[in-house]
C-alpha cells in the first residue's frame, strides 16, 4: 500500500472516511453542487478525494486543493447525511494539511495573509473602519467597482456602512441584572461584530440584563480564532483559543454567551481543537461546555421582561454556523415568537448557504456572489418587512444584494420589543 | 486515454467549460451508490441541453466511444459505473422544471430534476408525483426512468412506468426521437415502455413528461410493532386477503430499526423485533373504515405497540425513520451492500429465515427493510471492507438475490440489474429470453456503445460459462451470436 499523501499531524482519519457510504443524500443541499453539478464539488466527491489522498493515490496539490478550497464549510452536508458522516471533522483535519503542504501562488498567499493580518485584530479593524468611512465619504466605491480585480472588489463591496462612533465605542465591563438575578454570564464581543455591529453587542447586553442576567464583558478579550480555524490556519486558531480560554476562565460565570454564529461554533469545538495538548484539554472542555449562543440561552430562560407588540412579517435566515454546525434552529425561532405581532416566515431553500462563509466571499468571490443573489431572490420571494439572522458575516453578505429589506440580529428585534420602539429605530440608551 | 480527435469532438459538442478531463477530478466519477465496482472514465461531459446531449452522443458514435449516462449516481446496481476508456454523460446541468400544467396535471422535466423537486413544484397546485423512492431527495427523474424506480407507495400507485407519458430520447447513434404520447392511451407498440427500465442501455432520456396526481383527501399512517417478523408478515397477508389496498405497507427488522433510530430518532422501539408502517389514503370515510380494519388485524397478530400519527409532523417522522433506514445502516456498520429482490408475498417469512441462516453461515449480519406489500425485499448485508469481508459480503448478497428467484420471485424489484447482477440473469431467464433482449438492444444500438456490459450478461464479464447459461441452439448453429 502506498503512503498517505497527508502528513502525520492529524490527517483525516480512516474511520471517519469509511463512514461515507456514497449514497449521495448530501448532494442537493451542497451549495457548490447546486451551482456546478460536478461530483468533485459535492460533499460525496470531496470525501472521495480525501479518501484517495489518504490512500496515497492522489496528490494534495492541484485538483484536490482546488476542491477543498471551493468548499464553503457550511456543513449543510452534515445535516443532510443520514449516515452521520462527520464532514466537519474531516474538513477541519484536511484544511491545515493543505495550508501546511501545498504552496500557494504568491498573490493568493498575500491576499490570505492580508485578511488574517486584519480581521482578528480589533485595533486594525478600527483603523480599516476609518479608512472605510473615508472611502465611502469620498465615493470611492463606484470607482473601485470599475478598476479593482474581482477579489478586492468583493472585499470592498463587503465593507459595511461604518459609523465611526460605534466602531470606537467600548462596551461597559459589567451590566447588572434587572430584578432578581437568574444567571451570571460573560459576553464574547467578537472582532468584526464589535467594530462593525457594535449595536448588536449593546442590544445583547440590554436584553440579557432585562431577562435577569448579569453580564460581564472583559476588555482584554481578542479574536476567538474562528476565521482562522475554518480556513485551516490551525496554529493561529489554537493560539487564539488559548488566549480566549485564559481570559474567560477567570470569570465566575455560569455561561459564556456569544452572538456570532461562526464564533460560537468554533468555541464549542475548543475541546476538540486542543485535545492533544494535555495542559489545555480539560480547560478547553470546561470552557466549551459553558458556551451558549445568545438565542440558545434566551430560549432556556422563561421570558421575564415585557414584550411590546411589533407587527411585522419577519423572515428568519438560518446562519449555517448556527443551524448546520450547532443544530440551533428552533431556539431563535421560539425566542422571536415571544414578541407579539411577529409573523415568522421561513425562506425557500433555507438550508443552502448565502455564500458568506467566513472568508469565503473574499477568496472565492464569484460563487459567493451567485449564492448571495440566490439567497436574496429567496428572501424577496416571501416579501418580508424584516430579515433576521444571527451572524454578522451573513448580514454583510446579504446587504450587498438586498437594499430594500432592513436586516437585524434576532437580539436587536427583541431589544426593540422590550424597549417598545420600532425595530428600525435607534435604540434608547441611558 | 482518449485519442485527440475524439477528445476534440466532445469538447466541440458541449463546450470546454462542460468537459472534465483532469485525472483527479475524473476519479470522483468512478462509481455510483454501489462502490464495490469502480472504473475511472476517460472523460466526463455535462451537457446543458438535449441538443448538447445529441451532439455528445453523435461524437461518441462517430469515434466508437462507449458512453454511460449518469444522473445523481445513487443507483445501487452499478448502472452508472463508467466503462473502461469510455465517456460519462452527466445530466446534472439539466435540472430545469420546464413546465407544470395544473389543469391537465402533468409536468415536463429535464432529466436531472430530482424526484422530490417535482413534488415540491407541484405542491402549489395541490398535486404530487407519486413514485417515491427512498432516495427521492437526490435521485433524478432520468435515473428513475432508466431504473423504473419505485417506492413505498408503488403498491397502490404503480412504478415509474405508470407515470411517464412521453419522453425525448437521444438514441445511441445521436438521433433524437419522442416516445409515447401525452395521453393515457398509448398507440402502437409501446417503445416508451421498452426504454423505461432499460438501465440506460437504449439511449439517453432527456425531456420527460410525467403525470401528476391530486394530493389525497386524507392520509392515515400507523406504526405497529410486532414480537416477530413472521407476525408482521402475516399481517400483510391478512390485509391483502381482506381486500384492503394500502397506499403503503413497509416492514423493518430489528437491525434496520436500530440504524434508523440512531440516524433520525423517529420514535420506533429499539428492541422490537419487527415494525410495520401502514398508510391508507383516499376519501375520508373510506380511509377511516379501513383504518379500523387494519388496527383489528394488527391486534389479532399480537401487535406490541400501535402508534397512530395524529399530525402531519408525526407522520413525517414515521416516514423519516423508514426512508433514512438504508443510508442509516452506515451508522451500525462500516460498509454495507443493499440487495433488492422480490418473493411472492406468501413466502416472506420463509425467505427471511433462510436469509438469517445464510448470514449466520457467512458470519455476517443482515438487516432487512422492505416494501412488504409487493414482497420486495431489501436485505442489507453489513460488512467491514478493511477486515477483508467484501468478497464474502458480495457472495452472500448474490446468493440472497438468487434465493429470491429460487422461491419463485425476481432478481430485482426496483434497483435494477446493472453491473451487479448481470451475471445472475441466466438464473432467471432462459437463453431464448436473453437473446431476445439482446436483439432489442441491438436494434437500438448496433455498435453496442450505450452503457455496455450492464443489464445483460456477457462472457467477458461473467466468465466463459456465465451462471447456468448454455448456448442457444441457434447460437450453436451460428445463426445468432452474443457479444
Ligand atoms: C439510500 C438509497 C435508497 C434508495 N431507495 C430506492 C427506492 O426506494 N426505490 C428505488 O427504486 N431505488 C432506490 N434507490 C436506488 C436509486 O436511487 C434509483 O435507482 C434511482 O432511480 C437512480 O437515480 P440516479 O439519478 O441516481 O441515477 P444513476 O445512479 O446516476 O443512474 C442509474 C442508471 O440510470 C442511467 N441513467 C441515469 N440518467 C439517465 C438518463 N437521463 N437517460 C438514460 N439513462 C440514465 C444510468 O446510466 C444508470 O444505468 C436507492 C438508492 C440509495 C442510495
Ligand atoms: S460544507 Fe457545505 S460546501 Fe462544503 S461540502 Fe458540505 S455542503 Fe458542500
Ligand atoms: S456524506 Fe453522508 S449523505 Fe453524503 S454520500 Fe456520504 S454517506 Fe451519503
Amino acid at each position: 500500500m502506498t503512503d498517505s499523501s497527508f502528513d502525520a499531524t492529524n490527517p483525516p482519519s480512516r474511520e471517519l472516511l469509511n463512514d461515507c457510504v456514497h449514497c449521495g443524500f448530501c448532494l442537493p443541499t451542497c451549495p457548490t453542487y447546486q451551482l456546478w453539478g460536478e461530483e468533485m464539488d459535492s460533499p460525496r466527491g470531496r470525501i472521495y478525494l480525501m479518501d484517495l489522498a489518504e490512500r496515497g493515490e492522489i496528490e494534495l496539490e492541484g485538483a484536490f486543493t482546488e476542491h477543498i478550497d471551493a468548499c464553503l464549510g457550511c456543513m449543510a452536508c452534515v445535516t443532510s447525511c443520514p449516515s452521520g458522516v462527520q464532514y466537519d471533522r474531516l474538513l477541519e483535519a484536511t484544511r491545515p494539511q493543505v495550508e501546511r503542504n501545498v504552496p500557494r501562488a504568491r498573490s493568493d498567499r498575500w491576499f490570505r495573509n492580508g485578511i488574517f493580518a486584519l480581521f482578528p485584530y480589533r485595533r486594525r479593524l478600527r483603523a480599516a473602519a476609518i479608512g472605510g468611512a473615508l472611502y465611502q465619504k469620498l465615493r470611492l466605491p463606484a470607482l473601485a467597482e470599475r478598476v479593482l480585480p474581482p477579489r478586492l472588489r468583493a472585499a470592498q463591496a463587503l465593507m459595511p456602512q461604518v459609523r465611526l462612533r460605534s466602531a470606537f465605542a467600548s462596551l461597559p465591563r459589567r451590566v447588572r441584572a434587572e430584578g432578581e438575578p437568574r444567571r451570571r454570564v460573560a459576553l464574547l464581543s467578537g472582532c468584526v461584530q464589535d467594530v462593525f455591529f457594535h449595536e448588536v453587542n449593546t442590544a445583547t447586553q440590554r436584553v440579557l440584563a432585562a431577562e435577569g442576567c448579569e453580564v460581564l464583558t472583559p476588555r482584554d478579550q481578542g479574536c476567538c480564532g474562528a476565521l482562522g480555524l475554518h480556513a485551516g490556519r490551525e496554529p493561529h486558531a489554537r493560539e487564539r483559543a488559548k488566549q480566549t480560554i485564559a481570559t474567560f476562565e477567570k470569570l465566575p460565570v455560569d455561561n459564556i454567551v456569544v452572538n456570532v454564529a461562526g464564533c460560537g461554533s468554533s468555541m464549542k469545538e475548543y475541546g476538540h481543537l486542543l485535545a492533544d495538548d494535555p495542559e489545555w484539554t480539560d480547560r478547553a472542555e470546561a470552557f466549551s461546555a459553558k458556551v451558549r449562543d445568545i438565542t440558545e440561552l434566551l430560549a432556556e430562560l422563561e421570558p421575564r421582561a415585557e414584550r411590546h407588540r411589533i407587527d411585522a412579517k419577519v423572515a428568519y435566515h438560518d446562519a449555517c454556523h448556527l443551524g448546520h454546525a450547532q443544530g440551533i434552529r428552533e431556539q431563535p425561532r421560539s425566542v422571536l415568537r415571544t414578541v407579539p405581532g411577529v409573523d415568522l416566515v421561513d425562506l425557500p431553500d433555507a438550508e443552502i448557504c448565502c455564500g458568506s462563509a467566513g472568508i469565503y466571499n473574499m477568496v472565492n468571490p464569484e460563487p459567493a456572489e451567485e449564492l448571495g443573489e440566490r439567497k436574496a431572490r429567496n428572501v424577496q420571494a416571501v416579501s418580508p418587512d424584516l430579515l433576521v439572522t444571527a451572524n454578522p458575516g451573513c448580514l454583510l453578505q446579504l446587504r450587498r444584494y438586498l437594499d430594500n429589506v432592513p436586516m437585524l440580529h434576532p437580539v436587536q428585534l427583541l431589544d426593540a420589543s422590550i424597549q417598545g420602539r420600532r425595530p428600525t429605530e435607534a435604540p434608547m440608551t441611558e | 486515454m482518449l485519442d485527440r480527435a475524439a477528445h476534440d469532438a466532445l469538447v466541440a459538442a458541449v463546450g470546454s467549460e462542460n468537459v472534465i478531463s483532469d485525472p483527479v477530478q475524473l476519479r470522483s466519477y468512478e462509481c455510483d451508490g454501489l462502490t464495490g465496482f469502480r472504473q475511472t472514465p476517460s472523460l466526463v461531459v455535462l451537457p446543458r441541453s438535449t441538443e448538447d446531449v445529441a451532439q455528445a452522443v453523435r461524437a461518441c458514435h462517430r469515434h466508437w466511444l462507449p458512453f454511460v449516462a449518469r444522473g445523481a449516481g445513487t443507483g445501487l446496481s452499478g448502472g452508472a459505473m463508467p466503462v473502461a476508456d469510455g465517456v460519462v454523460i452527466s445530466l446534472q446541468r439539466m435540472r430545469e422544471i420546464v413546465h407544470i400544467d395544473p389543469v391537465d396535471r402533468r409536468a415536463v422535466l429535464q432529466p436531472g430534476v430530482t424526484n422530490l423537486d417535482i413534488t415540491k413544484a407541484a405542491a402549489a397546485h395541490g398535486l404530487y408525483y407519486a413514485p417515491d423512492p427512498s432516495s427521492q431527495q437526490v435521485c433524478t427523474i432520468g435515473g428513475n426512468v432508466a431504473e423504473n424506480s419505485g417506492g413505498a407507495h408503488c403498491l397502490k400507485y404503480g412504478f415509474t412506468t405508470n407515470h411517464v407519458l412521453s419522453m425525448t430520447v437521444v438514441l445511441p447513434d445521436g438521433e433524437v426521437v419522442t416516445l409515447g404520447e401525452d395521453t393515457d392511451e398509448q398507440l402502437g407498440p409501446d417503445l416508451r415502455g421498452v426504454v423505461i427500465g432499460s438501465e440506460g442501455t437504449l439511449g439517453i432520456v432527456c425531456d420527460i413528461t410525467v403525470r401528476l396526481l391530486r394530493v389525497p383527501e386524507t392520509v392515515r399512517t400507523l406504526l405497529a410493532e410486532f414480537p416477530s417478523v413472521t407476525a408482521a408478515g402475516d399481517v400483510v397477508s391478512d390485509l391483502v386477503a381482506a381486500g384492503i389496498i394500502p397506499a403503503a405497507v413497509e416492514m423493518m427488522d430489528n437491525l434496520a430499526i436500530q440504524a434508523a433510530e440512531k440516524a433520525v430518532g423517529a420514535g420506533y422501539t429499539l428492541t422490537t423485533p419487527a415494525a410495520l408502517v401502514v398508510e391508507l389514503d383516499g376519501p375520508a370515510s373510506e380511509c377511516e373504515a379501513q383504518f379500523d380494519q387494519v388496527r383489528t388485524i394488527c391486534e389479532r397478530h399480537g401487535c406490541t405497540r400501535l402508534h397512530i400519527a395524529e399530525t402531519a409532523a408525526e407522520r413525517a417522522k414515521i416516514w423519516k425513520g423508514r426512508k433514512a433506514a438504508f443510508a442509516a445502516v452506515g451508522r451500525i456498520s462500516p460498509d454495507y451492500i443493499v440487495q433488492d429482490g422480490v418473493v411472492p408475498r406468501t413466502r416472506l417469512a420463509e425467505v427471511l429465515s433462510r436469509i438469517e441462516d445464510m448470514g449466520r453461515d457467512a458470519g455476517l449480519r443482515v438487516a432487512n427493510v422492505f416494501h412488504a406489500g409487493d414482497g420486495n425485499l431489501h436485505p442489507l448485508v453489513l460488512f467491514d471492507d478493511d477486515a477483508g469481508e467484501l468478497e464474502r459480503a458480495e457472495q452472500l448478497s448474490t446468493d440472497i438475490a438468487e434465493l429470491c428467484v429460487e422461491l419463485g420471485g425476481s432478481l430485482s424489484g426496483e434497483h435494477g440489474i446493472g453491473t451487479d447482477k448481470a451475471c445472475s440473469m441466466p438464473r432467471m431467464f432462459g437463453e431464448a429470453d436473453l437473446s431476445t433482449m439482446d436483439s432489442v438492444r441491438a436494434a437500438f444500438d448496433l455498435r453496442r456503445l450505450c452503457n455496455p456490459g450492464k443489464l445483460l450478461p456477457t462472457p467477458r464479464l461473467c466468465g466463459e460459462k456465465p451462471g447456468r447459461y448454455r448456448p442457444h441452439p441457434l447460437e450453436e448453429a451460428g445463426v445468432i451470436e452474443r457479444l
